[in-house]
């Protein structure tokens, strides 16, 4: 009998080893688009077993219960896999916190079960789990908040607010600490949740929209940390193989995106506290600068042989992807080579930008990052810009007394023409100034980014076909 | 309870896990940044399994409740995870094979 019962075990835990290399597959053909869609289906593949395997647990009887929240969990999961392109930054940090959601009631369910025979390694972590899954539920859910426009982008400060924070994430290792000398006391544990579920949210209030790329990585990174000590809890490997994925995951790119900001590690680390968004004294707003209409940019376009797009969340906003791709056929058919630059923090969270103009049907062997595009600025006839600011900024470069200095930036001031799609002077999100709009070879383009591009479009389209 | 030598095994394989990650992570090209997270995402909601023994053991009214929960909150994210995923890896195309519009 119980060899029977270890033979079943056996089969789940190997098949939970199936799962985790395929896991790992999954991730690795995510290396290129060419094998991306094998990474989804191992991804896929590796889910099913490790489902399966666990319905086939000995101890399960309630099956018509698991039943009905797959079913409930796949009814709202299909409209999330839905949405547009443009929202998907929202209903990335949506999941985040639904995942967040998953570990911190699955953790809190088995302290409930469990207490008070739990060692104190095991309350250690379970409040790891806890804590982390909590403020990444309401972090998550603030950042999705801010993305959607529900909640104000702007970021809130108040004095004292680090203190603040720290204070509250004290009190909810303290309150951990005290559990695992005493895991027997069942009253504290709700409080050691709320306080995480609050600093969730003090945590994303003084963060504006620019950031937002870095904190759903950070997030993202938190959310399979979470997982991870569940793993511990429940001494699931696979579940510590996705989570440490995952964690890694998202340390990878918030790194990525904290470099692309010119921001410590450890600042991000702390979930970019108190970035108060400087609000230089655009005192310089005088300053003369040329602008052109639609038929003088198509004008200077069509006679151009190396045109760089430089494409920013302004062009999300202003739904102009569609017309940019217009005009990447335009000016491709008359043999103008047209290429992309893609910031790494454009747009509002990593691979944004790609993902926006890979819609448009745009190749995806156009989209260039930064540090491969820089050197070919001053062989560039033109640089459109394209509802991006601060990534052109080339006070970055130069004035060490900028909020950004430091910041790498693409070089579009080498090109030997500027072009800057724009609303109006108005600075952008940092409420920094930028220079490169004053500059000799820069011509701004004022105007909605979508009605713009199609004007240069329909003149370019007038002219030869 | 061999508590010490689960969580030393558990370790190793955490640790592990977090070193192939690095390594395959950083391979990742940037295009595919957004489709990576939305991937990781539907991975790291296999923490379902945990939910579902919660809901199939049903050892007490509030494991199963929060146990439900989870597993819807869990299964959305896969469903949803994958499908966006699949969604935005298809949209990506080279042009050596015909765009449309852009022929030579």
């Amino acid at each position: 009998m119980t060899t029977e019962l270890a033979g079943g075990q056996v089969v789940i835990e190997l098949l939970y080893l199936i799962a985790s290399v395929l896991f790992i597959l999954s991730l690795k053909w995510m290396s290129s688009p060419t094998s991306a869609r094998h990474g989804i289906w191992a991804g896929e593949a590796g889910m099913l077993l490790a489902i399966c395997g666990t319905l086939l647990r000995h101890g399960i009887v309630d099956y018509r219960l698991i039943g009905i929240a797959l079913v409930v969990g796949s009814i709202i999961g299909v409209p999330l896999g839905e949405v547009a392109m443009t929202a998907v930054p929202q209903r990335t940090a949506l999941s985040h916190a639904f995942g967040a959601l998953c570990v911190t009631l699955v953790g809190s369910a088995e302290f409930y079960l469990r207490t008070p025979n739990i060692s104190h390694f095991m309350m250690a972590v379970l409040s790891l789990e806890v804590i982390l899954g909590g403020l990444t539920v309401t972090g998550s859910l603030m950042a999705a908040g801010k993305l959607q426009e529900i909640l104000p982008q702007r970021p809130l400060t108040y004095k004292g607010q680090n203190l603040v924070n720290f204070l509250l994430l004290a009190a909810a290792f303290v309150i951990g600490v005290t559990l695992v000398q005493h895991p027997e006391s069942r009253t504290l544990f709700p409080f050691m949740i709320l306080i995480a579920l609050a600093f969730g949210v003090l945590l994303i209030i003084p963060i504006g929209g620019a950031d937002m790329p870095t904190v759903i990585s950070l997030l993202n990174g938190y959310a399979g940390l979470s997982a991870a000590a569940m793993g511990f809890v429940l001494d699931s490997k696979l579940l510590i193989i996705a989570g440490a994925l995952d964690g890694s995951s998202g340390l990878i790119l918030s790194i990525i995106m904290s470099k692309a900001m010119n921001r410590s590690f450890t600042n991000v680390l702390f979930g970019a506290f108190g970035q108060v968004q400087a609000l230089h004294a655009a005192g310089e707003e005088a300053r003369p600068v040329r602008s052109a209409t639609p038929e003088e940019a198509a004008a200077i376009l069509s006679a151009a042989s190396r045109v760089i797009i430089v494409p920013g969340y302004g062009m999300a906003v202003a739904q102009a992807q569609h017309k940019v791709r217009e005009l990447y056929d335009a000016l491709t058919k008359r043999g103008v080579d047209v290429r992309f630059a893609i910031h790494p923090v454009a747009g509002r969270m990593p691979g944004h930008m790609n993902v926006l103009l890979a819609e448009a049907d745009i190749p995806y062997d156009r989209l260039i990052e930064m540090d491969e595009i820089n050197g070919d600025f001053p062989q560039t006839d033109v640089a459109l810009v394209i509802g991006a600011n601060d990534v052109t900024n080339p006070a970055a470069r130069s004035d060490h007394s900028s909020p950004i200095y430091g910041m790498p930036i693409l070089d579009v001031d080498k090109a030997r023409t500027v072009m800057v799609i724009k609303r109006s002077m108005n600075p952008g999100f940092a409420g920094i100034d930028n220079p490169l709009y004053y500059l000799n070879n820069t011509l701004m383009l004022f105007g909605d980014a979508k009605a713009f591009v199609g004007g240069i479009v329909r003149e370019l389209g007038g002219g030869h076909s | 309870m061999n508590s010490s030598s689960n969580l030393i095994n558990a370790l190793f394989i955490f640790v592990l896990a977090g070193f192939i990650g690095f390594e395959v992570i950083r391979r990742v090209s940037p295009l595919l940044h957004t489709p990576l997270m939305s991937l990781t995402n539907a991975l790291d909601a296999i923490a379902v399994v945990g939910a579902i023994v919660l809901v199939g053991e049903h050892k007490s009214t509030l494991s199963a409740v929060f146990g439900f929960i989870a597993v819807v909150a869990a299964t959305s994210n896969i469903v949803g995870g994958f499908l966006i995923t699949d969604r935005m890896v298809r949209m990506f195309k080279s042009s050596r094979p015909a765009t449309k519009p852009a022929a030579k």
